[in-house]
C-alpha cells in the first residue's frame, strides 16, 4: 500500500517547511499568546472590577468572541482592519495591513476572551483575605494586583494557559485562509506542487502531534514545580 | 488615636450590622475588643483602615478622617498595622520577601534597608532563621509572627488585631501572645479583638464588650473583670471564664 510512497520530499522540503513554516507558526503562537494574556487579564480585571459599566463591555467583548467561528474573525478581519485602519487614522485610502499583522491582531483579540476568563477563575480562586492584607498595608488597587493577586493568579492557572496556547498553535494553521506560509501552509504547498498529498499531510500531522504531545507533558511537569505549596 | 463616633453600618436596612458605635483608643493606651460571634467586632476593626465601608458616623485615626473620600487610604493604612486570623502572608513570597514588599512598594525604602530592617524584626519574633523559607512551611505560629513582623515593618503609629490567636492550635496561642504583650509594654497603641481573656487582663488599658452590632460595655479593666454592668457581658464572662 505505501508502496509507490515517496517519502523523501519531505526531507528535500525539511529547510522550507521549517525555515519558513515553523517559524512564521511558533511567531505567531508566541505574540498571540502573550498578547493575548495581557490582553485577557486586563478584561478580566475589567470584569472584577466594581464598575459595572466596564465589567458590562468585558462580557459582551468575550460572548461576542467566543459565539464566532475563529475562520470566520480571521477572514472579517483581515478585510475589515485596512478600513479600521483609515478611519482611525483619517487617511485617504484603505491601509495596507500585512497579512502577518492582520493575523496577529486576529489572534490577540480572540485568545483574549479565552485567556480572559482563565485568568478571570485564577483571580478569583485568591482568598479574599490576600487582597485585604496587601490593601493594610499601603498597598494600592494597581500595586495589590502587579504583586499580590495577578503572580499567585498567574501561578495557579499556568497548566490551564499553556494547554490553551497548545490549542492556539494548532488554531493557527487557520491563517490558511490568507494564503499565508505557516507550517501547514507550507506543507500544503509542497504537496500541490509535488503532488504528494499523503506523505506531506501526513508528515504535518505526526509534526503537529509531536510538538503538542511535548508541550502537555511538559505542562505536567511545570505543573509539579510551579505550584504554590499552601 | 482613634476616634469612633456614631458609627453605623448595615447591608440592607433590616439587616444592621453595627449600630451607633462610639468609643476612642488614645496613644499608648491597649484596647482589647470582646464579644460573642456575629457581634460585629471583626467589623468595627476593619471600618478603622476602611476595609469595611460604613454607611454614617465618623472614623478618624490621627486627626485623618478614614471615611472622607478626600482621605489617600493606601497612605493612611501604611500607617495602620493589622493582623488578621488567617495570617494572610503572601504564599508565593519568601518570609524576607513578606517584610520588605510593602517598604519597598509603599515607603519606598531601598532592598537594603527594607531588608536590614525585616531581618531585625523577625530577629525579633524568634524567626530570623526562617527568612529564606516560603509561609507554607512555616506552622500557623510562626506565620503569625512573620504577619506581625510584616506589620511592624511599616513602623505602624497604632496595630489592629482582629481575632490573632483564634485560627491557631492550643500550643501556638502563647507564641504569639508573648510577642503581642512585648509589643504592647512598649508603648505601642493597640487594638486587639480576641477572646483571650488572660491577655486582657495583663496588658488591656480597656475593654469593649460587644453584642449585636453594639458597644454595651465599654470600661476601665478592673471595672470589666470585677462586675461588668451590663447582664450580656456578665453572662459571656461567666461562660468563657468557667472553664
Amino acid at each position: 500500500m505505501f508502496g509507490n510512497l515517496d517519502f523523501d520530499v519531505i526531507r528535500r522540503a525539511l529547510p522550507y517547511l521549517f525555515y519558513e513554516g515553523m517559524t512564521f507558526t511558533l511567531t505567531l503562537t508566541g505574540l498571540a499568546a502573550l498578547g493575548g494574556l495581557v490582553f485577557g487579564t486586563a478584561l478580566a480585571l475589567m470584569r472584577l472590577s466594581g464598575f459595572k459599566i466596564l465589567g458590562r463591555i468585558a462580557g459582551v467583548y468575550v460572548d461576542f468572541m467566543r459565539s464566532l467561528p475563529l475562520v470566520l474573525v480571521i477572514f472579517w478581519f483581515y478585510f475589515l482592519v485596512p478600513y479600521i485602519g483609515q478611519w482611525v487614522t483619517g487617511a485617504s485610502r484603505p491601509i495596507s495591513v500585512g497579512a502577518f499583522a492582520s493575523s496577529l491582531i486576529t489572534f490577540i483579540m480572540f485568545e483574549a476572551a479565552y485567556f480572559s476568563e482563565i485568568m478571570r477563575a485564577g483571580i478569583q480562586s485568591i482568598s479574599r483575605g490576600q487582597p485585604a492584607a496587601a490593601n493594610a498595608l499601603g498597598l494600592t488597587y494597581a500595586q495589590t494586583m502587579r504583586y499580590v493577586v495577578l503572580p499567585q493568579a498567574f501561578r495557579n492557572m499556568l497548566p490551564v494557559l499553556i494547554t490553551q496556547t497548545i490549542v492556539l498553535f494548532q488554531d493557527t494553521s487557520l491563517v490558511y485562509v490568507l494564503s499565508i506560509t505557516d507550517f501547514l501552509g507550507a506543507a500544503s504547498k509542497v504537496a500541490q506542487r509535488d503532488g504528494r498529498l499523503v506523505e506531506m499531510y501526513l508528515f504535518a500531522a505526526v509534526v503537529y502531534f509531536t510538538i503538542s504531545c511535548i508541550a502537555s507533558f511538559g505542562v505536567r511537569r511545570l505543573q509539579a514545580r510551579i505550584a504554590i505549596i499552601r | 488615636m482613634i476616634e469612633i463616633s456614631h458609627v453605623n453600618k448595615w447591608y440592607t436596612p433590616s439587616f444592621q450590622v453595627l449600630t451607633d458605635c462610639t468609643t476612642s483608643v488614645t496613644k499608648g493606651e491597649v484596647v482589647v475588643v470582646c464579644g460573642p460571634s456575629g457581634s460585629g467586632k471583626s467589623t468595627l476593626i476593619k471600618c478603622v483602615n476602611a476595609l469595611e465601608p460604613f454607611q454614617s458616623g465618623d472614623i478618624s485615626v490621627d486627626g485623618t478622617k478614614v471615611n472622607d473620600p478626600k482621605t489617600n487610604l493606601p497612605k493612611l493604612r501604611s500607617r495602620v498595622g493589622m493582623v488578621f486570623q488567617h495570617f494572610e502572608l503572601f504564599p508565593h513570597l519568601k518570609i524576607i520577601d513578606n517584610l520588605c514588599l510593602a517598604q519597598q512598594k509603599v515607603l519606598d525604602r531601598s532592598r537594603d534597608k527594607a531588608m536590614a530592617k525585616g531581618m531585625q524584626l523577625l530577629e525579633r519574633v524568634g524567626l530570623k532563621e526562617q527568612a529564606q523559607k516560603y509561609p507554607a512551611n512555616l506552622s500557623g505560629g510562626q506565620q503569625q509572627r512573620v504577619a506581625i513582623a510584616r506589620a511592624l515593618a511599616m513602623d505602624p503609629i497604632v496595630m489592629l488585631f482582629d481575632e490573632p490567636t483564634s485560627a491557631l492550635d492550643p500550643e501556638m496561642v502563647s507564641e504569639v501572645l508573648d510577642v503581642m504583650v512585648d509589643l504592647a509594654h512598649e508603648g505601642m497603641t493597640m487594638m486587639v479583638v480576641t477572646h483571650e481573656m488572660g491577655f486582657a487582663r495583663k496588658v488591656a488599658n480597656r475593654v469593649i464588650f460587644m453584642d449585636r452590632g453594639e458597644i454595651v460595655e465599654d470600661a476601665a479593666k478592673e471595672d470589666f473583670f470585677g462586675k461588668p454592668r451590663s447582664d450580656r457581658a456578665q453572662k459571656f464572662l461567666s461562660k468563657i471564664l468557667s472553664h
